[in-house]
This record gives structure tokens, C-alpha cells and sequence, in this order.
């Protein structure tokens, strides 16, 4: 059993996360100094939890689409048009609760239609969350007017900046959304039939998989997480800006995705190793930050990250080293 | 004679794939002018052996000789250049392109440093007219058959190698025309002095068309010889390496009792696929579906499973009218349905033979009511072994297994779900002859349970083994059923060629 688990835990994920925690302590001695100040934690790891955190939620939602044969490229507008209607709600005097509940829908609806254009409408992916990719920015930048929408509500503040046991509010947040995933797909047949649809739709079909509906789950997920990293994001901004929040960071969950091990042809994923993903991205980002380098170094470093991780998943590279990235070992 | 010169030899080859000896100082030699059929059940080493003769793997022992010379092959392309051409059961060319791009693909006649395309379908007309094809060859080759498709790559083959042709299961999508039509063209070139190498797992061809013979079992040589020395048990029984009884072809007896009524298809049909039909089945029935492909088989076998959904007739399960417009509708009545096309309608290729076990079970079962790993072993452990299915572990991915295998993992899977009705869809297409005798007795041992099966197969003889009744179906139609001694072979392919011989005369 603890051989098991040992086995587990040494998968080229967590090994890369150490390297990268390593390499960051080597550029900066202070790395892993964590201090307890106004009851909360402080430190560069701690921050790599918080700011990782907006990525991983998405890698949450995005790892099912990705095992489905597919891919959500909208999350990041969905992030932004989720922040513009809470901010919008909180400033025009709705109570917290309400904006939230109306942001997690609008995010619900997004994935819905998605989902609706994948599933029933046979559209391709990518080309399908291009539509909202491209509109739903461009509805948030309508719903807030232009204009940066700030708000004091208390509650969405926390929800941005708050702490919880001392630990970042965005981070907990994460961690209770992981788990609840990873139940609902380990414990229950959803996660089986997300690969068995991801690898072959039509044995599916015929195997009485209502292939349809599960689409349309998987992609909603997508929508209500990437509604709850808009939350956070505008939360920690104390603003809602249509034309920055979660640009580009559809890019950041796909790859949080294929780094944690997941084909981009579907089939075998694992929700933990896609937020393992996204903490190394973010390992990455706050490395080069805390060390001094300039921060468009980032961009560089994230590219021959890329580059690395498409090197392990190639062909190729499975000839050479005959155990795949994805982990299901037996135990015998 | 130990000395005679070959077209092409392999000596003593030896291919070990990790400790796994695929092949063993295996000799096999390649007359000019003869066709060789290359026989061996899954797992035998024949593909390793082809992969080696055209330069895909290279021999960790042994030497390949062309016309007594030896020869060194890296890579396929080598191959060709020593006359060496491959022909595989998946058409290798590109649909979306010409006819004549297909042919010339790669050495295209140029004029001015561009392609000169008036000469290469001129040229294209000539070579197509001797293979007996009158197409247009700058029409797509996608639009045509897979068998015009398959007779285009040998003709392929033939004019950029033109020694040595190595057919690797041909046949296995054609129906019976097509088949007699590739080996006019086979009987063609060997006249022409090719040496033809054949593989395939269709003995009835290997009798129609081969001179000699070599078998391999287990990575070894069992034994090269003349065909016309042989019978066909001796050829199973090599093969096998035990002696299998092979049946006669004599249906069941009448004089079983048959089951209730199990389902009523009534005026059942669905526009531009298949004319409605009217269909009993009883339990305790294999009802064998015969004709030839394309001519509805499929088509009705999915209407029936709500794969695609009836637009007319009615149908009713034990008396009681219902609707069966999708899969999940039948599997709820007890359903279970194995498809033509294993790889791409059976098989999840990357999950484990664990998990393409109880996935229909599980389907019905829910999302919600998982079945937990134990469970799941202990169901996959249980059809494992009951129907002999062969892998090193329930855990590996099943794209790693045989085909036949891989069709006892599917029948497994429905099984699971303790069915009562069985759609099968050529359940023994392109598997080895062990696994086709275990599902031919696993139909037997399911009729004598008292479930009803629909059978669809083009071996006749097979069919006429099992079924208590046949339906015969031509050009998407169901044109006869035969019951007691109507089931024959005989009547069976009269029933299937009535309509020709009426519209010739």
C-alpha cells in the first residue's frame, strides 16, 4: 500500500515542481521562507499557490474537455465576462450573493452553449469555442461599458484576497474544487465514460453512452470553473476589466493540461496532475519574478517549457522511453 | 534442391523483440511465376516476416537474397528498388487525389520540370486497362470502391517494383465478385512471372489461388509445400499444430423446440438505408443474416439496435410495442450489438481490456453506481477466462491485443450486461482460426441458453453451421428467408444471385 502510494508520487509532474521550486531556491536563497503575519501566511510559496490558483480552476474544468477529444479556448473571456457581470451586480447595489450566483450562471449558460455546439451541432472544438472566445470578451467589454468597473463590496474582496486558516482564499478555493472533481469523476463511472467517449465517440454511442450529455457536462463544468476564476480574479482587483482579465490564460489551462499528462487526442486524464500543471506555470512565473529577472523572460522560459513537455509526448520519445506520461500503474 | 535460385529468400531469419522471439531461423523462398500463401494464426510472425522482406524491420539474424544475391534493406523504399512492392488490407494511397496522381505518386512524368499530366493520365488510361478497369484516372480515388481502391495499389505495386508483389490480407474487405476479380488479376501476374506472396485468412482463397504454401506457428517454420498436396485439414491442422474437427455444414436440427417470441419487427425500415422488413425472433434462435456487402446487412443490423433510427414500421418486445431510437433504448430491453468495424465501433484502443469489458455494463448501470475496481476485476476476470481471452494482464490496453481477442473482449462486454438479444456483425472477419472456433461455440452455447442472436457473416458455411434460420438480403432489401433444408450453402448464394441472373436474362 505505501509502496503505492510512493509509486505514485514519483511521477515526472511532481518531480518537475520539485526541480522548479529548486532552481527558484538556488536564484533565490529566501524561496521556501514562509512567515505568519495578521493571521495569514506569507512567502514565495504561498504565492505560487495564490496566483496559480486562477489557472488551476480553469485546468480543472479544461482537463475533462481535453479528455473528451476536445478544448475550451473561451475560459479566459468567460473569466472576464463572469468578473463584469459580479462587478456590474455589487456596484448596482445587489447584494454579494446574487452576483455571485448570476456570475456562476452566466458562466453555466456559457458552457452550456459550448457544449451545445459541440455536442448537438457537431462542431468542431476548437472552432466552436473560438465563437465565444472572440464574443464573450467583447459582451463583457458591453456589460461594463468600457470602463474598469470597481466595487468595495466586502465579500467579493474576500473571495479575491481573503484567507482561510491562513492560507489564500483563491487557493482554497482551488484545492475544495479539486477534490469535489476528482470525487465526482474517480468515485462515481463519469470519469470512465469522459475517456471512453474521448477515445473512440462511436464505440461509445454503441456501447449505450449518452455521449450528448456528457459533452455538455464536461464543457458546463468548463464554463462554471472558469466563472469562479473570474470571481477570484476581479475579487483580487478589486475590479472588473473586460479587456485584461484572463487574457490569454485559456493558453496557460491548456498547457497546465498537457504538461499533467492528458493527450490533446483525449482519452486517459487526471484532474490533480492538471493542477500540478498549473503550479509549475506558476512556479515558473513567480521564480523569475522573485529572482530579478525582467518579466519578459517568462514568456521564453514558458515557451521552452512547451517545447519540453511536446519533446516528452512525442513518438519519438516514447520509443526511447517505453512508460508513458499518464499514470495508472496496478499494483501487483 | 537446396540450391535453386529464388526471386527472393529469406535464410535463417531471426526477430526478437524484447525477450520475445517472433521469429526463429525462419527460411522461406519465392519462386518467380508462383503465388505463395503465407499462413499463420495472429501472433504467428507472418506480418513481422513481411515487414522484414520489405525492409520495415530489420533481421537480428539471417540473410535476404534477391535472385541468389544478398540483398540489404533500411527502409521500404530499398525494397522497391529491388522490385519488392506491398500491398496492405488498408488501401495505403490518398483518396482525395487522382487516380493517376495515385499511380505516379512520387515519380511523376515532367516536362519542363513540371508535372506533365496529360502524359501521366495517358500512361494511367494504358496500366489501368490491363488490370481491367475503365475508369477515369483524373477522377478522386476516394470515389470509388474499396476494391477498385485495392486493384489501383496493386497496380501501383506492380509498375514501381514489377518482381515481387506481397498482398497482405487483400481480400478481407471485398465481397465475393470483387474477390474472384483480384485473382483474375493475381492469376494475370503470375503468368507474367511475378512472384506473388498472399496472405490471408480465408482458406477457401488460399485453395482458389495459391501454388504453394508456407505456414508458420509460434515464430517457426512448420512447413513449405505444394498445395496440391494438401487438403484443407491439413492445412488447419498445420496451422494449429492439433486436429481440429471442422463440422460439416449441416444446419441445426429441426426438431428443437423453439422459444417464445422475443421481438416483432414489423414494416421496419429507414429511408435510403434499408426497405422495411418484417422480422420474428424467437429466444433460443440464431437467425443468420446472409448477402453480400453493401447490400443492407449492416444497415439493418444497426436499425435494429437504434444505432441509426427506423423513420417507419413499428417494433415490439415480447408483445409489447415500443421504440428502440437509440442504442441506450435496446440495451435497456437487453440489447447488445457488436460491430463490423471493431477498430472504429468496438474497441476503446487506449483503455484497458478491464475497462472494454463492463463498459456497457456500467452504461446501464449509470454514471452514478460506479463499479469499483474489485468488481470490475472480478466481472472482467470472469469472461476473461470463460472466453479465453488471451493478454498478459486485464490492466494493458487492448489496441495491444489480436483481433480475435479483441472480438472476445467485445462479445464480453455484452455478455456482461446478461443480454437477450445478440446483434453480431461478422463476428469472425480477419480473426485468427483459434478465436474463430471459440465464437462460433460461445453462438452455439448462447442459442442453447435460450438467448436470440442475429448473425451477419459471409462464410457461409459458418453461418449454415449456427443459424436455425436465414434471411438472405440484396440491394437493401430482405429478399428471402430460409428455414429447415433450405439452409445451404447452395440455396443460400442462389437466393443472394437470383436478381443478377433475372435481369441478365
Amino acid at each position: 500500500m505505501t509502496r503505492r502510494i510512493l509509486s505514485r508520487l514519483a511521477n515526472p509532474q511532481l518531480l518537475a515542481l520539485v526541480g522548479v521550486l529548486l532552481i527558484n531556491w538556488l536564484l533565490f536563497p529566501n524561496f521556501f521562507r514562509i512567515t505568519w503575519q495578521d493571521g495569514r501566511l506569507f512567502g514565495s510559496l504561498i504565492d505560487v499557490l495564490n496566483r496559480g490558483a486562477p489557472v488551476a480552476i480553469l485546468a480543472i474544468g479544461m482537463v475533462g474537455v481535453i479528455a473528451t477529444k476536445g478544448v475550451d479556448l473561451s475560459v479566459g473571456a468567460v473569466m472576464a465576462m463572469a468578473g463584469a457581470v459580479a462587478a456590474t451586480l455589487v456596484v448596482a447595489g445587489y447584494p454579494a450573493p446574487v452576483a455571485v450566483a448570476a456570475a456562476l450562471a452566466v458562466g453555466l449558460a456559457c458552457g452550456l452553449w459550448n457544449g451545445f455546439l459541440v455536442a448537438v451541432l457537431d462542431i468542431q472544438p476548437i472552432v466552436a469555442t473560438l465563437v465565444l472566445m472572440v464574443a464573450g470578451r467583447g459582451i463583457a467589454q458591453l456589460i461594463t461599458e468600457g470602463f474598469i468597473v470597481t466595487f468595495t463590496d466586502p465579500v467579493l474582496i474576500f473571495i479575491g484576497t481573503g484567507s482561510f486558516l491562513g492560507f489564500p482564499m483563491a487557493a482554497v478555493i482551488a484545492l475544495a474544487l479539486l477534490v469535489l472533481v476528482t470525487l465526482l469523476v474517480r468515485k462515481t463511472a463519469l470519469g470512465l465514460f469522459i475517456e471512453a467517449v474521448g477515445v473512440n465517440r462511436a464505440a461509445a454511442s454503441l456501447a449505450g453512452i449518452r455521449s450528448r450529455m456528457l459533452l455538455l457536462y464536461v464543457y458546463g463544468l468548463s464554463g462554471v470553473c472558469a466563472a469562479i476564476a473570474g470571481i477570484i480574479v476581479a475579487g483580487d482587483i478589486r475590479g472588473a476589466d473586460a479587456n485584461n482579465a484572463g487574457l490569454w490564460l485559456e493558453l496557460d489551462a491548456i498547457l497546465a493540461v498537457v504538461i499533467g499528462g492528458t493527450s490533446l487526442l483525449g482519452g486517459r486524464f487526471s484532474v490533480p496532475l492538471a493542477v500540478l500543471g498549473a503550479l509549475i506555470i506558476q512556479a515558473m512565473n513567480t521564480g523569475i519574478l522573485v529572482s530579478g529577472f525582467p518579466p519578459e523572460f517568462n514568456l521564453i522560459v514558458k515557451a521552452a517549457l512547451i517545447f519540453l513537455v511536446l519533446i516528452i509526448q512525442s513518438p519519438l520519445a516514447s520509443r526511447i522511453m517505453p512508460t508513458r506520461m499518464p499514470v495508472r500503474e496496478t499494483s501487483k | 534442391m537446396p540450391d535453386e535460385q529464388y526471386a527472393l529468400e529469406a535464410r535463417g531469419i531471426v526477430k526478437i523483440f524484447g525477450n520475445h522471439v517472433a521469429l526463429d531461423a525462419v527460411d522461406f523462398g519465392l519462386r518467380a511465376g508462383e503465388v505463395h500463401a503465407l499462413l499463420g494464426e495472429n501472433g504467428a510472425g507472418k506480418s513481422t516476416l513481411i515487414k522484414i522482406l520489405t525492409g520495415a524491420y530489420q533481421p537480428d539474424g539471417g540473410q535476404v537474397l534477391a535472385d541468389g544475391a544478398p540483398i540489404h534493406l533500411d527502409n521500404p523504399q530499398q525494397a522497391q528498388t529491388h522490385g519488392i512492392g506491398t500491398v496492405y488490407q488498408e488501401v495505403n494511397l490518398l483518396p482525395n487525389r487522382s487516380v493517376a496522381e495515385n499511380l505516379f505518386l512520387g515519380h511523376q512524368p515532367t516536362r519542363f520540370g513540371l508535372v506533365d499530366r496529360r502524359k501521366m493520365e495517358r500512361e494511367s488510361r494504358g496500366i489501368l486497362r490491363r488490370y481491367g478497369l475503365e475508369i477515369d484516372p483524373s477522377s478522386e480515388l476516394g470515389a470509388y470502391s474499396v476494391a477498385v481502391q485495392q486493384i489501383v495499389a496493386i497496380a501501383r505495386a506492380v509498375e514501381l517494383s514489377g518482381k515481387v508483389l506481397i498482398l497482405d490480407e487483400p481480400t478481407a474487405s471485398l465481397d465475393r465478385n470483387e474477390v474472384e476479380r483480384l485473382f483474375e488479376i493475381i492469376r494475370d501476374l503470375k503468368a507474367r512471372g511475378l512472384a506473388v506472396v498472399f496472405i490471408t485468412h480465408f482458406l477457401d482463397q488460399v485453395f482458389a489461388v495459391a501454388d504453394r504454401v508456407t505456414i508458420l506457428r509460434n515464430g517457426k517454420l512448420i512447413e513449405t509445400r505444394a498445395l496440391d498436396a494438401m487438403s484443407r485439414t491439413d492445412v488447419v491442422r498445420l496451422m494449429l499444430g492439433k486436429d481440429v474437427a471442422f463440422s460439416g455444414a449441416t444446419g441445426v436440427e429441426d426438431a428443437r423446440p423453439m422459444g417464445d417470441v422475443l421481438l416483432d419487427y414489423s414494416q421496419y425500415g429507414r429511408k435510403r438505408s434499408v426497405h422495411p422488413f418484417n422480422l420474428t425472433i424467437h429466444k433460443g434462435e440464431v437467425i443468420g443474416v446472409a448477402g453480400l456487402l453493401g447490400s443492407g446487412r449492416t444497415e439493418m443490423a444497426r436499425i435494429m439496435f437504434g444505432a441509426d433510427a427506423a423513420d417507419e414500421g413499428e417494433v415490439s418486445i415480447a408483445g409489447t410495442r415500443t421504440t428502440i431510437a437509440r442504442p441506450t433504448d435496446a440495451i435497456r430491453h437487453g440489447f447488445g450489438f457488436c460491430p463490423e468495424d471493431r477498430k472504429a465501433e468496438g474497441i476503446f484502443g487506449d483503455l484497458s481490456v478491464r475497462e472494454n469489458i463492463i463498459i456497457a455494463l456500467q452504461g446501464k448501470l449509470g454514471w452514478f453506481s460506479a463499479l469499483n475496481r474489485d468488481e470490475q476485476m472480478e466481472i472482467a476476470g470472469r469472461f476473461g477466462e470463460s472466453m479465453d481471452i488471451r493478454a498478459a494482464s486485464l490492466d494493458m490496453p487492448i489496441k495491444l491485443l489480436s483481433g480475435g481477442n479483441q472480438q472476445k473482449v467485445i462479445l464480453s462486454r455484452w455478455l456482461a450486461t446478461d443480454p437477450a438479444f445478440l446483434i453480431l456483425d461478422e463476428p469472425t472477419r480477419g480473426i485468427d482460426v483459434g478465436a474463430h472456433a471459440e465464437i462460433v461455440r460461445t453462438i452455439n452455447r448462447l442459442r442453447d441458453e435460450g438467448l436470440a442472436l442475429v448473425v451477419i457473416s459471409s462464410e457461409l458455411d459458418e453461418v449454415v453451421a449456427y443459424s436455425t434460420r436465414i434471411v438472405v438480403m440484396r440491394d437493401r432489401e430482405m429478399v428471402a428467408e430460409l428455414n429447415g433444408e433450405n439452409i445451404n450453402p447452395g440455396v443460400i448464394v442462389q437466393a443472394i444471385a437470383n436478381h443478377r441472373d433475372e435481369e441478365l436474362a
